[in-house]
């Protein structure tokens, strides 16, 4: 924590990402905000709650249901001068503009010999545990991170909420940014005196020397729960929050892997093909002689998220996989 | 502005030397291809040159273009210069796009050339979002945006053409059908063929226009251009052409006839403007010599700037994939 004077501030999630966009409209005539039931309705998730009135309906545009050309629009605002932020209501819709996303935003850079950049930034929401069945409760944050050309970011504290969209808006390139769709309740103590975060590294948000636990969204919250169980047994587990999911922060991560020499990924998305699957082919490849234990990865389960509380409960990575899995990790010493 | 422009002796000239010019650069293309020193796909756009000459010829400056694969007609008649995109092609550094891009990804920031885009309907949305950014940025400023008949079959062609006159966009929607969308013909496609219908479903003033006469497209969208620099919205133009060649170098044409495409060849914008002028005394036999000796000499230019280029250094590869700064 900080040092400083200035009282901290207890905010949710919700309103740290509210007023990130207040200031960016605030700081940049050239940022506006587009999306679906972004003005009138106040957002899906009350994100965007009375910006329509403080910035108007040209700064605050409420779009039709038009995925793919209001991302277009996004992108072509963007190379023509524009700062644009474009809400997407959930990720699962995303992929009604993933060809906007693939073919021009992350494309247009490098296949136009650098003449144009794409200064966009897409939130979206993502995850599971609000009971929304399948099509509302995918995390698909990791496909996006398998494409050169985008950065991938994952809030998943309120400091990240509140200043990860400044850093991402100030980026030359397109951004996405996946905000979890439980934690928009989630409370924090805001220290005042951050005013900025990198948008380049993954955070060690809680230190230890027995095992690293990398995981990032709202799976942080059920990693640090884990860790605190486990220190009452005498096992010292390293959160490391992985925050931006492209470009990694192999550093970071190879520096806390080396120092445990044992390593949990815990990740939101499914375990084949996904984030975690790269974060565990690139400690293999490179740690390979640092590690005393196989990588263990704790995935959601290979399934379109069910609806019922037991099952979307069992479908997700939990508190108690991490425990006990660090337990076997750590006993075999 | 009046129904029709008065065409005078230069102006009708011109029209007839971007025409050539455009025609004369892709026969050389075809050559350069057979000689494999071009490669990738190639998609020639014979037969349509009078959509983007005429055009263009409504454009200033400070106008925006978005483009299609077939690109090469609307970059030469915007302005971009020919070595440069014979050099994009050889796949040289010096090309519009670094040799990036190749023929269907011609880019040119200095003249608001936003690129071919080679996903079909994938450039309407881009040129939604130039005009919201000119609104605020550049008052006055006009996006036209190129896409064959075939985009009308895309989700995007829809949702662009709702978003451009509910937003009241300046965009001018130049609709190029050339009635095959690669071999799928219209009528085996839409419902409607009158594409222009699609666009009046959503209120905005649209018009047929017949696409192998450069003089009727500039008419046309002289008065498309006035509507959006006057803040009255978008426009649509569905000029109706036909391309010549095969949809790209690999293909067989089974899906048309040799007596259509005859049919068609007689409507020739390039042999058609030029017996026109003629015709009206307006080229001589001394100024046409001057005009084809004249592209042919900027053709042969192009032609040693692009083998004199160089290719791009290998470590390089991954530059541009995320920029350091937004250019100027």
């Amino acid at each position: 924590m900080s040092s400083s004077v200035a009282k901290p501030v207890r905010m949710t999630y919700r309103e740290a990402c509210r007023q990130a966009i207040r200031d960016a409209l605030t700081n940049d005539p050239r940022t506006f905000l587009m999306g679906e039931d972004v003005g009138l309705y106040g957002g899906c998730y009350a994100v965007t709650k009375g910006l329509l009135d403080e910035f108007g309906p040209s700064r605050i545009r409420d779009t039709p249901l038009a995925e793919s050309a209001f991302v277009g629009a996004g992108i072509g605002a963007a190379i023509a001068g524009m700062h644009p932020i474009v809400e997407i209501m959930t990720c699962n819709f995303s992929l009604l503009a993933l060809d906007q996303i693939l073919n021009n935003a992350a494309s247009i850079a490098h296949m136009s010999g650098g003449q144009f950049a794409v200064p966009l930034v897409i939130r979206m929401a993502t995850g599971a545990g609000r009971q929304l069945a399948a099509q509302h409760s995918h995390s698909l944050e990791g496909w996006y991170a398998h494409i050169p050309g985008l950065k991938v970011l994952a809030p998943g504290t309120v400091e990240d909420a509140r200043h990860m969209l400044r850093s991402a808006l100030a980026d030359p390139n397109p951004v996405l940014i996946f905000e979890h769709i439980v934690l928009y309740n989630a409370e924090d103590e805001l220290d005042p005196a951050v005013e900025s975060v990198d948008i380049g590294s993954a955070k060690i948000r809680r230190p230890g020397r027995d095992i690293s636990v990398l995981t990032y969204g709202n799976s942080l919250p059920k990693a640090l729960a884990a860790a605190e169980t486990l220190a009452k047994e005498g096992i010292e587990a390293e959160v490391v929050d992985l925050r931006v999911l492209r470009p990694l922060d192999n550093a970071t991560i190879f520096e806390s892997v080396t120092r445990t020499r044992r390593c949990i990924i815990v990740d939101e998305g499914w375990k084949s093909g996904s984030i975690s699957a790269e974060i565990a082919a690139r400690l293999s490849e490179d740690l390979f002689f640092e590690l005393d234990a196989p990588i263990r990865r704790i995935c959601s389960s290979e399934v379109p998220i069910p609806y019922s509380r037991h099952m979307e409960e069992a479908a997700l990575p939990q508190t108690s996989a991490i425990i006990e899995t660090a337990r076997s990790l750590v006993g075999r010493r | 502005m009046s129904e029709r422009p008065h065409i005078d002796r230069q102006h009708g000239q011109q029209l007839f030397r971007d025409m050539l010019r455009i025609r004369r650069f892709e026969a050389k293309c075809a050559e350069l291809y057979q000689a494999q020193k071009i490669r990738g796909f190639l998609h020639l756009y014979d037969g349509e040159e009078a959509v983007a000459v005429g055009v263009m010829q409504a454009l200033e400056a400070h106008d925006a273009v978005v483009a299609t694969y077939r690109d090469h007609g609307h970059a030469i008649a915007r302005g971009l210069a020919m070595g440069s995109l014979m050099a994009e092609m050889f796949g040289k550094v010096e090309g519009c796009s670094r040799g990036r891009g190749g023929s269907m990804h011609f880019f040119d920031r200095a003249r608001r050339f936003y690129g071919g885009n080679a996903i079909v309907g994938g450039g309407l949305p881009l040129s939604i979002g130039i005009a919201l950014a000119d609104k605020e940025l550049r008052p006055g400023a006009v996006t036209a945006c190129f896409f064959g008949e075939g985009a009308a079959g895309e989700g995007e062609f829809h949702e662009s053409m709702n978003l451009a006159e509910l937003w009241e966009l300046p965009v001018i929607f130049v609709c190029e059908n050339n009635l095959y969308a690669m071999g799928m013909p219209l009528e085996l496609a839409e419902a409607e063929t009158d594409i222009f219908r699609k666009a009046q479903a959503y209120r905005m003033p649209s018009e047929k226009v017949d696409g192998m006469n450069p003089v009727a497209v500039e008419a046309a969208a002289r008065r498309a251009v006035e509507r959006a620099r006057g803040g009255k919205g978008p426009s649509f133009l569905e000029c109706r052409t036909y391309r010549f060649r095969a949809h790209s170098m690999f293909d067989a044409q089974l899906y048309r006839t040799k007596e259509e495409i005859a049919l068609w060849k007689e409507r020739d914008p390039v042999p058609r403007m030029q017996a026109w002028l003629e015709e009206n005394h307006m080229l001589s036999a001394e100024e046409l010599k001057r005009i084809e000796d004249q592209v042919d000499v900027e053709i042969d230019a192009a032609v040693a700037f692009a083998e004199a280029g160089q290719w791009e250094k290998v470590e390089d590869l991954e530059r541009f994939v995320l920029m350091d700064e937004v250019p100027e």
